[in-house]
C-alpha cells in the first residue's frame, strides 16, 4: 500500500507530523507499536479515588516481576499501570544502569508527560560552537521562534511573561497562581540576586478553555489522562486535528522493525512493519518518511535497518555518529525547608504544576568549575498526614493534630544539563532479542566529571537562594540521578553542519536520505536544561513545512 | 518531570501458596465462619492489625481505623506489596508487639482495656523514633517495625474513604488553585 507520508510514532513529535502532513493535503499513515487509546473512554481510572483501588497506588509484586526497569521509579503505579512497558517483552542491555521508561501506546508519552514546556534561548543554541564541545547546530534561536510561537499556540501553554534572556517569553495562556509563600520568596529573591527569577511553571495545562477544550480542573491526575482533555496530548489536540481532515489512516499495533533504501532512487521507499498480535510482516510505500519513534525508539529503528541489511552504513551513518552523544537530564537533588508566619494560609485546589528558578550559572558573566548549567522546579506546600507529629502521642491527639494541615515548606530539585559525550551511546547486541524478534539496543551512558561538579552548586545555590528568602531549617539532598530517569534522553542521531560529524542537516533531514526525516529527541545535538518536548514538537512542524515544500518542488 | 515523593518500596515474587488479596470482598471474609485471612495473614491476625491500628487512630467525631477496614488494608498491601525479607520482618514485628504486650500486661494485646494498649504503643512509638534517629541514611537498615506499623496504618486511614472525606475534606474536582486563609482547627484536604 502507497501512501504520501508514513509517519513512525504517535507521541510528541509523531501526533504533530501527522497533524501538520494531513492538514497540508497529504495522505498520511500514522503506525503506531502499541495499542489503541482513545480520548476520554479509555482513560479508566481518571475519575477513581484513591480507596478504589485495592493498593491504593502501590505497585505489586506480581507487577513487579514483568516490570522490572518501570518499577525504579514512581510514574509506574497502580493507578494507570496499562501505559508503562513490560520490560520482559521489549528488553534492552545495560552496560551501565539506564532507566528506561517506555510507554507503548496511541500517544505514546505524551499522555504521561510532566508538562513543563520551556523554550530554548540563543545562548543553548549556539553553546557548543562556543565552548567547542561536539558539533554546532545548524540552526539558532530565529530559526525555530517563529514554529514556538506556532506550536504554543495551538497547544495552549500556559505562563508568566518574564522578559528574561535566556528563557524567551513564549504565545502563553494567563499563568497558574503562585501561592503566598512561593510569591513571597519570589519577591526577595528578586532584591537579592540580580538574575535569579522564581517564576510559575510554563506548563501545557490549559487555565482557559482553548480550541475546544476544558481548562485544568486541578486534581492532579494529569497521568492518567484529562477527562476535560485540558493538557496537550496527542488525543487531545494532535489527533483530532489529523482526523478532522480526512487524510489519516491511524494502524495501532505496528512496529516498525527496517526503514526500506532503494539503492536505485537513493531514497527510502517504504518501511517493514511488524504487526505486534499476529507476528506478520508488511510493508508500506510512502514518499516521504518522518521517524516519531522517541529517541531510542527511532536510533534502534535506523542501527537495526542496517544490521538487517535494508540500509547499507555508509547511507544510514556515514558520519559513524549514529547511537552516539546520548544525554539525558541529571536531577534528583536540590535543597527544602520550612516557611514560618503563614499559619493562617493554605491552598485551595491540587495544582499539577509548581514553580521554575531558570538558568542564572554560566551566564550574565559569572563562571563556574564546569559548562553549561541547571534549572529548578520546586513548590511551597503544608505537610499533611504523613509528616511526623514527635510531641503527638498515640491515639486522639495524633489523630486530630494529623486531620489538620502541618507547616509549610518549600523544595526545589535542579535539571541540569549533560553535556554530550561521544562514548555514551547505544548499539545493537545481536545476543538478544525481544518477543519479536528483533535485535535489542544495548546502552552505554554515565554522567561525567562536569555533571557531577554541577551537582554540588545544584544543592548549595538551592540552600543558599531559600536561606537568602527567610526559609528555616534548610537541608540539601542528592537522591542519585541515573541516566533515563528524566525520561528526557536525547541525541543519537544529531543534528549537524556536517555530514561527516552528524546525522541530520538542519531541517531534521537525513544528509544522505533526503526523504527522511527524524525530528524526535534523537535529533538533538546538545541537550540545554529544559524540558524538551516543546522543542520537539517545534521542529517536527517546522520540518514538516520544509519536507511538504520539497515535495512540491519536485526536490525529494 | 515533577517529582512526588515515593511513601513506601516493596518486594518481589511471592511464592506459590501466597493468596493475592486484589479484589477480596472482605466484608464476606468477615463474616464467613472459616477464613483464611487475607494473604499472609489468618483472619484473627488481620483482627490484631484493626485492633492495633484503631489504637493509633481511634474514633473521635469521625470514624477510627477498624471502621476503616485499615486492619484488612495493612494486610493486603504486606502480602501483595512486600518483599519476602520485609514481610518476614513485618511478622517478627506483630511477634515482638504481641511478647512486650504479654511482659508489660501480662496478657495479649486483644484482651488489654484501651489504656493498656495505647500506653504500650506509646512506648513503641517512643522506641521506634530513637531507633529511627540512629540510623545511617542511605545504610539500607530497614525501619523499626512499628515504624512500618504506623506509616501503614495513617496511609491505609487517611486514604480511605472514611478518612479521606470524613476526617479530612475532599474536593473532587476543585476547579482552581489559590492561597486561602486558615484558622485552626479547619481540617486538611483529603
Amino acid at each position: 500500500m502507497k501512501y504520501d507520508a508514513i509517519v513512525v510514532g504517535s507521541g510528541i513529535s509523531g501526533g504533530w507530523a501527522a497533524k501538520e502532513l494531513t492538514e497540508k493535503g497529504l495522505k498520511t499513515l500514522l503506525l503506531e507499536r502499541g495499542k489503541d487509546v482513545k480520548h476520554v473512554t479509555d482513560y479508566d481510572t481518571a475519575n477513581k479515588k484513591d480507596w478504589e483501588f485495592p493498593h491504593r497506588g502501590r505497585i505489586t509484586n506480581e507487577m513487579k516481576a514483568t516490570h522490572p526497569v518501570q518499577k525504579r521509579d514512581y510514574p509506574y503505579s497502580e493507578f494507570k499501570p496499562d501505559w508503562w512497558v513490560n520490560d520482559l517483552e521489549c528488553p534492552y542491555t545495560e552496560v551501565k544502569r539506564f532507566d528506561w521508561y517506555r510507554g507503548f501506546h496511541v500517544g505514546g508519552k505524551s499522555l504521561m508527560w510532566g508538562r513543563q514546556s520551556y523554550r530554548w534561548s540563543e545562548w543553548d543554541f549556539e553553546a557548543n560552537a562556543k565552548e567547542g564541545v561536539a558539533v554546532d547546530w545548524p540552526i539558532r534561536y530565529a530559526d525555530i521562534a517563529p514554529w514556538y510561537d506556532y506550536v504554543e499556540s495551538f497547544a495552549g501553554i500556559s505562563g508568566s511573561i518574564d522578559g528574561l534572556p535566556q528563557l524567551p517569553d513564549g504565545k502563553f495562556l494567563p499563568p497558574m497562581n503562585l501561592n503566598i509563600v512561593e510569591k513571597d520568596v519570589a519577591e526577595r529573591l528578586r532584591q537579592k540576586y540580580e538574575h535569579r527569577r522564581l517564576i510559575i511553571g510554563r506548563s501545557a495545562n490549559l487555565t482557559q478553555p482553548h480550541g475546544g477544550r476544558a481548562g485544568c480542573q486541578y486534581r492532579n491526575l494529569c497521568s492518567r489522562g484529562c477527562p476535560f482533555g485540558a493538557y496537550f496530548s496527542t488525543q487531545s489536540s494532535t489527533l483530532p486535528a489529523a482526523t478532522a481532515t480526512g487524510n489519516l489512516t491511524l494502524r495501532p499495533f505496528s512496529i516498525v522493525s527496517q526503514i526500506l533504501y532503494d539503492k536505485n532512487t537513493k531514497k527510502a521507499r517504504g518501511v517493514l512493519v511488524i504487526d505486534a498480535e499476529t507476528n506478520q510482516t508488511i510493508e508500506y510505500e510512502a514518499n516521504v518518511i518522518f521517524v516519531c519513534g522517541s529517541t531510542l525508539g527511532s536510533t534502534h529503528l535506523l542501527l537495526n535497518s542496517v544490521a538487517m541489511g535494508a540500509m547499507p552504513e555508509e547511507v544510514a551513518n556515514r558520519s559513524g555518529e549514529l547511537g552516539h552523544n546520548l544525554m539525558d537530564h541529571h536531577f534528583r537533588c536540590g535543597a527544602s525547608g520550612e516557611a514560618a508566619g503563614y499559619d493562617d494560609k493554605y491552598t485551595y485546589g491540587r495544582r499539577a504544576n509548581g514553580f521554575y528558578i531558570p538558568r542564572y550559572r554560566n551566564f550574565f558573566g559569572d563562571k563556574r568549575d564546569y559548562l553549561r548549567g541547571f534549572g529548578y522546579q520546586g513548590g511551597a506546600n503544608r505537610q499533611g498526614w504523613s509528616r511526623d507529629v514527635a510531641e503527638m502521642s498515640i491515639g486522639v491527639n495524633l489523630k486530630t493534630a494529623l486531620t489538620e494541615p502541618g507547616k509549610w515548606t518549600i523544595g526545589m530539585g535542579g535539571f541540569g544539563e549533560m553535556l554530550p559525550y561521544h562514548d555514551n551511546k547505544v548499539t545493537i547486541d545481536k545476543a538478544k532479542k525481544d518477543k519479536w524478534g528483533q535485535y535489542v539496543l544495548s546502552i552505554d551512558c554515565e554522567l561525567k566529571e562536569n555533571e557531577f561538579k554541577m551537582r554540588k552548586d545544584m544543592m548549595a545555590d538551592g540552600a543558599e537562594m531559600l536561606e537568602a528568602a527567610g526559609i528555616k531549617n534548610v537541608t540539601t539532598y542528592d537522591g542519585g540521578s541515573f541516566p533515563g530517569m528524566a525520561i528526557h534522553e536525547m541525541g543519537t542521531a544529531r543534528m549537524g553542519k556536517d555530514p561527516k560529524t552528524s546525522v541530520l542537516n538542519k531541517w531534521n533531514q537525513m544528509h544522505d536520505v533526503p526523504n527522511v526525516f527524524i525530528t524526535d529527541g534523537s535529533c538533538m545535538t546538545s541537550a540545554a536544561c529544559v524540558n524538551p518536548s516543546l522543542t520537539y514538537m517545534a521542529l517536527t512542524a517546522r520540518a514538516v513545512d520544509h519536507a511538504v515544500n520539497e515535495l512540491k518542488k519536485g526536490n525529494l | 518531570m515533577l517529582q512526588r515523593t515515593a511513601v513506601l518500596f516493596g518486594g518481589t515474587l511471592l511464592g506459590a501458596d501466597s493468596i493475592f488479596a486484589k479484589n477480596i470482598d472482605w466484608e464476606a471474609i468477615e463474616n464467613a465462619p472459616e477464613s483464611k485471612g487475607i494473604g499472609l495473614f489468618s483472619k484473627s491476625q488481620v483482627k490484631l492489625l484493626n485492633e492495633i491500628a484503631d489504637t493509633i487512630i481511634p474514633e473521635t467525631d469521625t470514624p477510627g481505623a477498624k471502621q476503616a477496614k485499615v486492619g484488612q488494608f495493612m494486610a493486603t498491601i504486606v502480602s501483595d506489596c512486600y518483599e519476602p525479607a520485609d514481610q518476614q520482618r513485618f511478622m517478627e514485628g506483630l511477634t515482638t508487639l504481641q511478647a512486650a504486650c504479654e511482659q508489660t500486661n501480662g496478657k495479649s494485646f486483644q484482651k488489654c482495656s484501651l489504656a493498656q494498649r495505647t500506653a504500650l504503643l506509646n512506648t513503641l512509638d517512643k522506641e521506634q523514633r530513637e531507633y529511627q534517629k540512629n540510623k545511617k541514611p542511605g545504610s539500607g537498615q530497614p525501619n523499626h517495625y512499628f515504624r512500618t506499623i504506623k506509616d501503614l496504618t495513617l496511609w491505609g486511614y487517611f486514604s480511605s474513604e472514611i478518612g479521606a472525606t470524613q476526617a479530612l475534606r475532599y474536593v473532587e474536582t476543585p476547579g482552581r488553585y489559590e492561597t486561602i486563609d486558615y484558622k485552626k482547627g479547619d481540617r486538611a484536604w483529603g
